[in-house]
């Protein structure tokens, strides 16, 4: 029997993870680290679980421990946040160009500078680039949900990558909400045993893993990482769709909300995605067609889909919770209007930047931004919400 | 409860504001409602101020955003007061708890333009008297409880007996002064 219950997002992701049972949990005990290792270490020292519990000394180590832990065969995973994500940065790509499936659990926070500790994207938005699956959270359910399924999308035999499970530090991360647990023994089954197919610890099958590629070489092997990547999309799908049928709880790729006739349009990652859904209803209340798309994944990115369900509005602001430095906006603006572009979606599209070092969004914020989009009056290029120019 | 009632807590750190809102979220869920619990998280040291929110709901919560205009603001420590503008946004028909020794007439004269209701408790001593330590956010919850009609009265006292069950397992021993606190702060709340 599932069970209703009210937990902060650390707490939620920690449970599926006593529930999950994995074989090794690296992790940096102390900040920027996340209570989620504080709380599954808890279930390690009473024995809910039988998961080898590493406290190591940096995050390069803990994401290079899970990394060998699970190329021995084990199924592994580590968290971190923020800065502590950008130690791991090298280690990032080994795993992943390694093919090891193992999971990082990630509460979204600023990188430094100046000094802050809160919410933005910045620090898995820098790592879109590392061969890592990546899926976000709009609350503390889908973020359970999401940890969930994780393993058997990056375990799948046609994807073998490591997967990115991502949340809104402090807006979910420490915010206790309503929460629907699955039981252990439905978690239990549905994630299964891991039976990797090569490991280094099978004495019958000797491998090396992870050696010098020579550029007649490399190139193949990176060729078939961005297979796995493109693979991965129909695997997140059935994966869904199986979790749908247990728990009745829907996911794809993204959610359109209220978009069947949209006509003004916002895409955007994350908590911000729940605020924003109360400005559609109070703008559609007032007659306004407004819609909203909520990407759950953004690696592989699902440009293709995106393009289409954009497909008869007249304008759709783009929102980025992370700067690029590249003068032309974020980085979800950049790929989704890429694609739009590709896919022959001509609709007007402008790309916005927000939340930034976790400054609030709030209702009135978007309701503003859906009547700027059916003024036509935002800025050409990007913009920034919620600034003091 | 037909809209989603928002309370904002105004503490210092180390007081225990953050601790009070995730135990009237706690509380509020156990009577069947949709909750949310959260601090608003700044470089943390004992006595800074800190602010934290509650949201409670018949429906869920989907909203993810800071409180700009509760209906109920809790002030755990009457000094900030004189720095900060705690009524900002308070709804008219709502109400201010406030943690002090004064008069009510005395603390309006700090909220300036304020025109709403007013309650204020001395929480240092419901909690000396109950709890043998100043702990102002027990009677505190008890009081924004009580003020704002969040639930039935037993229904509370059951739900946070339970609570302090689990929370105080190695420690029954503070669990009846807890109690007494909520049941003082209930009757001293005016």
């Amino acid at each position: 029997m599932a069970k209703r219950e009210r937990l902060s997002g650390n707490e939620a992701v920690a449970i599926a993870l006593r529930q999950i049972n994995p074989d090794v949990f690296p992790a940096f005990p102390i900040t920027p680290s996340t209570e989620i290792p504080q709380y599954f270490s808890t279930f390690v020292a009473n024995g809910q679980v039988d998961t080898e519990f590493i406290p190591v000394e940096s995050e390069h180590s803990s994401m290079s421990a899970a990394m060998g832990a699970e190329a021995a065969g084990a199924r592994s995973v580590t968290a971190t946040s923020s800065c502590g994500m950008a130690l791991m940065w090298e280690v990032l790509y080994v795993a992943a160009s390694d093919r090891l499936p193992l999971a990082l659990t990630l509460v979204n926070r600023t990188l430094t500078g100046p000094i802050n500790i809160n919410c933005d994207h910045s620090d898995s938005m820098g790592a879109r680039d590392s061969g890592w699956l990546q899926v976000y959270a709009e609350n503390n359910q889908e973020a359970y949900d999401n940890m969930v399924m994780a393993y058997r999308i990056a375990e799948h035999k046609d994807v073998r990558l490591p997967i990115m499970v991502c949340q809104d530090g402090f807006i979910t991360s420490h915010a206790v909400e309503n929460i629907i647990l699955e039981d252990d023994e439905t978690v239990k089954n549905f994630v299964g045993e891991y039976e990797p197919e090569a490991y280094l610890l099978n004495e019958k099958q000797p491998m090396s893993l992870g050696p010098y590629a020579i550029s007649d070489y490399c190139m193949e092997a990176k060729r078939a990482q961005a297979q796995a990547m493109h693979n991965a999309k129909q695997v997140i799908l059935d994966v869904a769709k199986e979790y749908e049928a247990i728990t009745g709880r829907h996911y794809g790729l993204f959610e359109e909300y209220r978009m069947e006739d949209a006509e003004y349009a916002v895409v955007i990652i994350g908590s911000a995605a729940g605020t924003a859904k109360d400005a559609v209803d109070a703008l559609r209340s007032q007659g306004m067609k407004a819609g909203l798309i909520k990407l759950r994944v953004f690696r592989p990115f699902p440009g293709k889909e995106l393009a289409e369900a954009l497909k008869h509005v007249k304008r759709v602001a783009v929102m980025d919770r992370a700067e690029s430095y590249s003068d032309q906006g974020g980085p979800l603006g950049a790929e989704l209007m890429a694609a739009m572009y590709r896919n022959k979606n001509t609709a007007d599209a402008i790309n916005v930047l927000y939340g930034l070092g976790g400054r609030d969004v709030r209702v009135e914020h978007m309701e503003e931004l859906y009547r700027q989009l059916e003024r036509g009056d935002l800025p050409e290029g990007y913009s920034y919400m919620g600034l003091r120019e | 409860m037909e809209k989603t009632v928002e309370i904002r807590w105004h503490g210092r750190g180390g007081q225990g504001a953050k601790t009070a809102a995730l135990l009237l979220a706690d509380v509020a869920f156990q009577t069947g409602k949709y909750v949310q619990g959260f601090p608003e998280y700044g470089p943390e040291r004992m006595g800074a101020p800190i602010t934290a929110y509650n949201r409670i709901s018949e429906k869920p919560i989907r909203v993810h955003s800071n409180i700009y205009e509760p209906d109920y603001v809790v002030v755990v420590d009457e000094s900030l007061l004189d720095t900060i503008d705690v009524t900002k946004g308070l709804s008219r028909d709502g109400a201010i708890v406030v943690n002090t020794t004064s008069p009510k007439e005395e603390i309006l004269k700090k909220l300036h333009h304020y025109e709403g209701k007013i309650y204020v408790i001395d929480a240092r001593k419901v909690s000396m008297e109950t709890i043998g330590q100043y702990f102002p956010n027990t009677p505190m919850l008890a009081a924004i409880v009580k003020v704002g009609g969040l639930m039935e009265e037993h229904e509370f006292l059951r739900e946070m007996e339970a609570s302090f069950k689990h929370k105080f397992a190695r420690k029954p021993e503070v669990i009846e002064g807890n109690m007494n606190a909520l049941k003082l702060a209930m009757k001293e709340v005016h």
